[in-house]
Order: structure tokens, then sequence, then C-alpha cells
């Protein structure tokens, strides 16, 4: 976009879309925030410090890695099969990366800066719109809020599971498994991926007695995908 | 020892975020890779579910977890938001509890 070509009425059309941008960031990131309270619980609850939690939600920034990394400790699992099953869940990011590359445009620092903030949230929100300079928007501001919002939701949470003499009475060990269906469900859209949840369940199952805790779930999830690899049918069409 | 946890989990993170803003497009954009991404978070997941739900340590253990779990798949499917999902299993759980 030209600025010096653009007309005073698009300006103001951009102001609207601006506007609109910047609430719509503001939602996601106070919903998300909203999200950031059940994971600074689950991390008091398998026993991780606050300073522990906050560093997760600050240097990790990216929830489903987190929840996994403090999941596989609480089930007594090595650190770092802990940082593994993180590490390869965080790999979608870098996927949501390919895609905001050309939007966003950034170079040397910016883009060190960029990457931290790359999430489901702040690519959804940026990838759904057209105009470039509405997502580059979209994506700082839905990073931003999410960030901010994410990190006081996560010292709210651990403080007050840390209160808890048990936090199991109140059911918090239920709140991790949860929390992974819920990011499962949405993701369940066709055979193929029901075969794959079903295949990568049964094994980490089957290997639980016979190795350490924490090793079934990086097992499963890479001997059921390098055969999904294989087979293009088993995955349907790629994204 | 959690820490290193911590800070090696955060490390690979923010590399593949960084690797999705610099790889060349074709690697990524590769069917199989793209596969693999696909399948990838779907399988761990899974897994994730199952263990965090009947197993402690070594062990297969059927407890309150279990309903908590029951009670997400309904909300679930019921297409809930996330925070109602868990807290709704939450809830199940510390029921279960406090009957039992």
């Amino acid at each position: 976009m030209d600025r010096t070509s653009a007309a005073p009425a698009d300006d103001a059309g951009w102001a609207r879309q601006r506007h609109r941008v910047l609430r719509d960031a503001l939602a996601v990131g106070v919903s998300t925030g909203a999200y950031g309270l059940s994971f600074g619980a689950v991390a008091a609850t398998a026993g991780l410090s606050l300073p522990q939690a906050s560093a997760l939600s600050l240097l990790m920034f990216t929830g489903a890695s987190q929840f996994a990394l403090v999941g596989v400790i609480a089930g007594g699992g090595a650190p770092l099969a802990a940082a593994a099953t993180a590490t390869l869940l965080g790999a979608r990011n870098a996927f949501y990366g390919l895609r905001l590359a050309s939007v966003l445009g950034q170079r040397g620092p910016g883009r060190l800066l960029a990457a931290h903030l790359v999430i489901d949230e702040s690519s959804a929100m940026a990838t759904l719109r057209d105009d470039p300079r509405e997502s580059r928007l979209a994506f700082w501001a839905t990073g931003v809020a999410v960030f901010v919002l994410w990190n006081l939701a996560t010292v709210a949470g651990a403080v007050g599971a840390g209160r808890l003499a048990d936090p199991t009475v109140l059911g918090l060990d239920a709140a991790a498994p949860a929390a992974f269906l819920a990011l499962l469900a949405p993701r369940l859209r066709d055979r193929g991926t029901w075969a794959l949840t079903a295949a990568a369940a049964a094994l980490a199952l089957a290997l639980t007695p016979v190795v350490p805790a924490g090793v079934p779930i990086l097992a499963a999830a890479l001997l059921v995908v390098a055969v999904a690899a294989r087979r293009p049918s088993a995955t349907g069409a790629a994204r | 020892m959690i820490w290193f946890a911590v800070l090696a989990g955060a490390a690979g993170c923010y590399a593949a975020k960084v690797a999705g803003l610099s790889v060349p497009p074709r690697v990524l954009a590769d069917p199989r890779v793209q596969r693999v991404a696909v399948a990838l978070p779907v399988a761990l997941l899974a897994a994730l579910v199952v263990t965090q739900t009947v197993t402690t340590g070594r062990t297969l253990v059927l407890d309150a977890r279990a309903a908590g779990l029951a009670v997400a798949v309904v909300a679930a499917l019921l297409r809930a938001p996330f925070l109602v999902i868990v807290v709704a299993a939450t809830a199940a759980a510390a029921l279960i509890r406090l009957v039992t």
C-alpha cells in the first residue's frame, strides 16, 4: 500500500478496520488468558514452582507444548522426554511461520521477535485477512495481547492452585487430560485422523508398563506418524 | 531437573518458530513434511490424553480422572469452548472424589 496515494476516505476505512482488528485481538487475548489460568493451576499441581510455570509461559509461549511438558513431568517422566514432547508439539508453529513469512516481511531482529509470537491464535488471526497491512496488525496485536494476558493468567492460576493443600481434591489432575482432549477434538476431521488417534492412544497404553514414564507418548506418536507419512491416505489431504 | 526440561523445551519450541520464518518455503511445503505436520500433533495429543487419564508412572490406574475425561468427551462433542471442557472435567473428578 502506498500511503501518499491513499484518499481520505481510505484513511477513515483503515481506522475502522484497525479498530476492528484491535478489538478482535483483545477478545482472543482475554479468552486465551482464561485458558492460561488452567495452565498455571495444572503446572502448580504437577509440582512446578511459580518461577518455573512463569518461565514456561514467558519463554516457551505455546500452550499445547507447555501443557505437554507439565503433563510428562507430572506423570514421572524424565526432563528430556518432557522437553522432547513439548518441542515436537511445538513443531506445528514452524508451519504457521511458512505462511506468515511473506505477510510479516521481517528481517533481522524483527524476525526473531516476531518468531516468539508465532502461535495458534496470532497465526489464525493473521492468515484470516487478505490485506497485508491488516494481517500484520492482526498478528502483532493478537500476539502481544495473548502474551500479556497468558502470562498474567499463568501467575494467577499457579498462585491459586499453589495455595491448596491437595489440588486433586478439586479434581485439578483431571484438567490436563481434558485440556489435551479439547486441543485434539477440532483436529478430528476425517477417518484418517481418527485412526491415528486410536493407534497412538493404544500404543501409548501398551508401552506404559514396559518403558520409563514419558517415553510412551513420544514413542507412540513417532511410530504412528512414521507409518502415516508413508501412506498419503492415512492423514487425508495435506492442509 | 525441572529447570532443564523448561529451558530445553523452550529452546526447542523457539527454534521451531524461527525455522518456520527462516527456512526456504519449499522444505516445509514438501507433501511428506505436510503429512507429518498434520499427523504429529494429533498423535501426540491422543497419546497424552490416554496416558494422563489412566496411568500413574508405569502402572495403569482407573480413578476419578477417567470420569473427568468422560465428561470432557461429552462437552467436546457438544462443541463446548476450551475452558468449559476443562472446568467440567475438573468438577466431575472433584465430585467423584467427594462421594467415594
